[in-house]
């Protein structure tokens, strides 16, 4: 049936079962291959989005759950502290393999949002839902002091 | 290592056993000469179009990685060795993958075309740098030429090729020209005090785009008008056939195109994945187990532990070990067992593929090209050059994609062939591993068990030293039989131990093979996973019987072994080992040479109120020879730490009666942002040849753990993962 989803600041129509994740809805109808596929049960975090601002994952998030909240991937995020955190992934060379990176992206944009200057503890709250198998773990922290740091500046 | 096919194989039936012998019987002596980078008659106008390296009259450099990239940043690697003989400047530097061409692309180390055992930079080294070298001649060559100067007085700098007189002009400016000249046949390379991104500083080409969701990264990404896409329902229990299926809810999911039966199950084939997904879950299928392994893994563990007592294979024998245990003031006694283990990569496993009948195209993370190349063919039943691999950013693999079988290939492949055979139109279809697939699907890390008797003296020093080993072997039965097994022993199993350069007055390993239908695979350092916990957690033993420091009684041993002795105490000095540590934390080191380099580590651990364990701090001495790219070899023992880590708090792939109980991330639970400690990487500085660094950061950060487990509780753990200790 058709459903008619915001993403990114557009509306966009797309003939989806209500009952099926957003995620496959983002990445098969819309094209939208930022937003990854990695267990189906949100237990890593790579399909993290942001619903209203809030991280979610996406993967078991229904479809019909979300027609008019405003939806944000990793395509269309934007802000200050997002952009504080894609420029300091790219200065501190996070990624490695990158497949988890557009979920751990979204979580910390989404903790800095809230929490500008987060202690380690808050990051490793905000962080925990999100694997990355290559461990990038020590980067990450680092990457989002110093994305904190960016925000100040 | 490797010499496999080069040429295709003759038309196969599409089952696994007959590709395997096969490819087995299709291995002979080939080995392929790499040549210097060769003049192809191809080029666009103005382009400069070598093997290695091609530039574009935009002035971009596009270098072709012949090695996948899954994380571990070979491709950028590549990239920096081409830049600096180049003298390019990193910002008009791109890389691409390497079409599959074994007479071209082979690894120098393995005879075909693949990535693995840590060999990508030790293989590509000297070429890659002759590449960009010889580039660089033919440019100067072609200024030369245009400004009526001699070659002598030109310069390159950042990309910009320029004489005294004024003269000056991009390397992209002078493409065209270059291509027309001669390649060199010994092009000059840099000395090392003339580099100015190898052993310095080039920034990885790939994070800008991992850190912006960019699309066509990823087979999983992989897009295309009229893509199909399938999941497979593949048997519960490893050797397990389909005896007979309803299809008929599945068929009634919109969106569900067909269900086909292929050798390896059932493939539902949809419009997109979610329906792929949705109808699998629909199918009714019953089971033919009667070839299938049905035991559980702790039955299977017993049994190798069994097999430890007297195992028939001689992998090394120094002398009468046992005469000498028997002599022998004292001996040591100890067992260990080893889990199964998923790679877990992030990205499941995937592969896209276009068949028209005649030619056939792929997408995917395709890890060892020319066994894949050949399988593809094979399967398909076509000649090997009307298939065309393209080989895509994998999401991680950990060994996961170098399979000696090339088992995706071959089933996409036979998918493939049931679509034309059920009057399909040809269409691309790609099939989609959800994370059940992957988790459940095989290819372990193989469980072990390892059996250790050590004689002491009256004063605690060594006098004999007997290991046993018994695990299935990854190689023994398969493509790779044919080059890795030497008179009889799968030297993948034992590394690590049969090899080590702890002086022992004698030392004997013997080994004995498990067989089962659960596939193995190597996982991120191989038998390195294994024979480094046992040899540096007996080594720690070893030293308080002898009433010495840990650090100190290894220095004895390894005193014909400069470079570990080396990192050893590098990494003590770093970690402060000699200094007193707070209240409640406590030390453990481990030193363990592998993939050519050397990696020491010191972990620092607490124990939380609950009793569990926290490793708080790493510190990591690495020598992996000439440090390419210095915050790589950084950022791959931060990771290998963390794989490790993750695998031996709490990893196990079980099975009961036959079926694998984990099958996602909540009960095969992976390391997290908050058990990830800080990690200290200090690297030596050498003029050796450099050697491998994705793996070798994994070997000693169980055992070092083990080895502050014990420094505080007395034991050291002899069963993984920890979590069964009730440590995690």
């Amino acid at each position: 049936m058709s459903i008619t989803l915001s993403i990114n600041g557009e509306k966009r129509a797309l003939d989806a079962d209500p009952d099926s994740p957003l995620l496959w809805a983002l990445r098969d109808e819309l094209k939208l291959t930022g937003t990854k596929f990695g267990c189906g049960i949100a237990s890593c975090g790579a399909c993290t989005v942001h619903l209203d601002g809030m991280p979610i994952r996406s993967c078991q998030t229904m479809v019909g759950d979300v027609e008019g909240a405003e939806i944000t991937t990793i395509e269309g995020i934007n802000g200050k502290a997002a952009q504080a955190v894609e420029a300091a992934w790219q200065e501190l060379e996070v990624p490695q393999c990158g497949y988890c990176q557009s979920g751990q992206i979204m979580a910390a944009a989404a903790l800095l949002a809230d929490t500008p200057k987060p202690t380690d503890d808050d990051i490793d709250a905000a962080m925990d839902g999100n694997v990355c198998r290559c461990a990038t773990y020590a980067r990450i922290r680092k990457a989002i002091h110093l994305a904190s740091d960016k925000m100040e500046a | 290592m490797l010499h496999l096919l080069q040429k295709p194989l003759a038309a196969a039936q599409p089952s696994r056993r007959t590709f395997l012998k096969a490819s087995a019987g299709a291995i002979g002596g080939l080995v392929l000469a790499m040549n210097l980078p060769r003049s192809a008659a191809s080029a666009a106008e103005g382009e400069f179009i070598q093997p290695f390296v091609h530039i574009r009259p935009d002035n971009t450099v596009v270098v072709l990685s012949k090695h996948l990239d899954k994380g571990q940043g070979t491709a950028s690697g590549l990239a920096t060795l081409v830049a600096d003989e180049l003298d390019a400047a990193h910002d008009q530097v791109t890389v691409e993958f390497a079409p599959s061409d074994p007479q071209v692309y082979a690894n120098s180390l393995f005879g075909v075309q693949g990535t693995g055992g840590s060999t990508a930079m030790a293989n590509s080294f000297m070429q890659y740098r002759q590449a960009g070298a010889a580039a660089k001649a033919m440019i100067v060559a072609a200024a030369a030429k245009a400004w009526g100067v001699p070659v002598g007085e030109i310069t390159v700098s950042k990309g910009v090729v320029s004489h005294g007189s004024g003269d000056s002009a991009t390397l992209g400016a002078l493409a065209g020209l270059a291509a027309a000249e001669e390649v060199p046949a010994e092009p000059v390379l840099k000395t090392p005090d003339q580099w100015v991104y190898i052993g310095k500083s080039f920034p990885r080409l790939d994070v800008k785009n991992k850190s912006a969701g960019a699309p066509n990264t990823y087979t999983m990404d992989f897009q295309r008008d009229g893509l199909l896409v399938a999941t497979v329902a593949r048997a519960p229990r490893f050797g397990g056939k389909v005896k007979s299926f309803d299809a008929g809810e599945a068929m009634k999911v919109p969106g569900v195109v067909r269900v086909l039966q292929i050798p390896n199950g059932v493939a539902v084939v949809a419009e997109s994945t979610w329906p792929a997904i949705r109808g699998r879950s629909l199918l009714e299928i019953e089971w033919d187990d009667s070839a299938a392994e049905t035991r559980s893994s702790d039955a299977m563990i017993a049994e190798l532990k069994e097999m430890t007592v007297s195992p028939p294979v001689k992998v090394r024998e120094d002398g009468d070990v046992a005469a000498a245990l028997e002599a022998s003031a004292k001996v040591i006694e100890a067992d260990y067992d080893f889990p199964l283990l998923a790679h877990g990569a992030m990205e499941p496993l995937d592969i896209a593929m276009m068949f028209d009948g005649e030619t056939a195209e792929f997408w995917f993370g395709s890890q060892i090209q020319t066994i894949d190349h050949n399988v593809a063919a094979a399967v398909l039943g076509i000649p090997f050059q009307n298939v065309k691999i393209n080989t895509l950013w994998a999401g991680g693999s950990f060994g996961r994609r170098a399979q000696a079988d090339a088992h995706p290939v071959a089933e996409i492949a036979t998918l493939g062939k049931a679509m034309q055979a059920a009057g399909m139109a040809p269409a691309p279809v790609k099939i989609v591993w959800t994370r059940e697939d992957d988790m459940t699907g095989g290819y372990y890390r193989p469980m072990s068990a390892h059996r250790i008797r050590v004689g002491l003296d009256a004063a605690g020093n060594v006098t004999a030293f007997q290991y046993n080993i018994a695990a299935k072997s990854i190689v023994k039965g398969t493509a790779f039989e044919a080059v890795l097994m030497k008179d009889g022993v799968d030297h993948s199993m034992t590394e690590g131990a049969h090899d080590t350069s702890y002086a022992f007055p004698l030392m004997n390993m013997d080994l004995a093979y498990q067989e089962t239908q659960v596939p193995v695979l190597w996982w991120r350092s191989v038998g390195h996973t294994h024979t480094a916990y046992v040899m540096e957690t007996m080594i720690d033993r070893l030293a308080k019987e002898a009433g010495k420091d840990p650090v100190a009684y290894r220095l004895e041993l390894i005193r014909d072994d400069p470079r570990k002795a080396h990192v050893l105490r590098l990494a003590a000095e770093k970690a402060g080992w000699d200094q007193p540590l707070p209240d409640g934390r406590y030390r453990g080191v481990a030193v363990h040479k592998s993939f050519g380099s050397y990696v020491a580590e010191v972990a620092e651990i607490s124990f939380r109120d609950d009793g569990t364990v926290k490793v708080e701090k790493v510190t990591a001495a690495v020598d992996c020879g000439t440090p390419v790219n210095p915050d790589n070899i950084v950022a791959q023992v931060e990771g290998g730490i963390g794989y490790g880590l993750g695998a031996v708090l709490r990893n196990q792939v079980t099975l009961v009666d036959g079926v694998v109980e984990e099958t996602n991330f909540d009960t095969y639970e992976p390391l997290r942002m908050s058990d990830m400690p800080e990690v200290e990487v200090h690297i030596v500085a050498s003029n050796e040849p450099p050697t491998g660094i994705g793996e070798p950061g994994t070997p000693p950060i169980g055992p070092a753990v083990a080895n502050a487990i014990a420094s505080a509780k007395g034991e050291w753990i002899t069963s993984l993962p920890l979590s069964k200790a009730g440590l995690v």
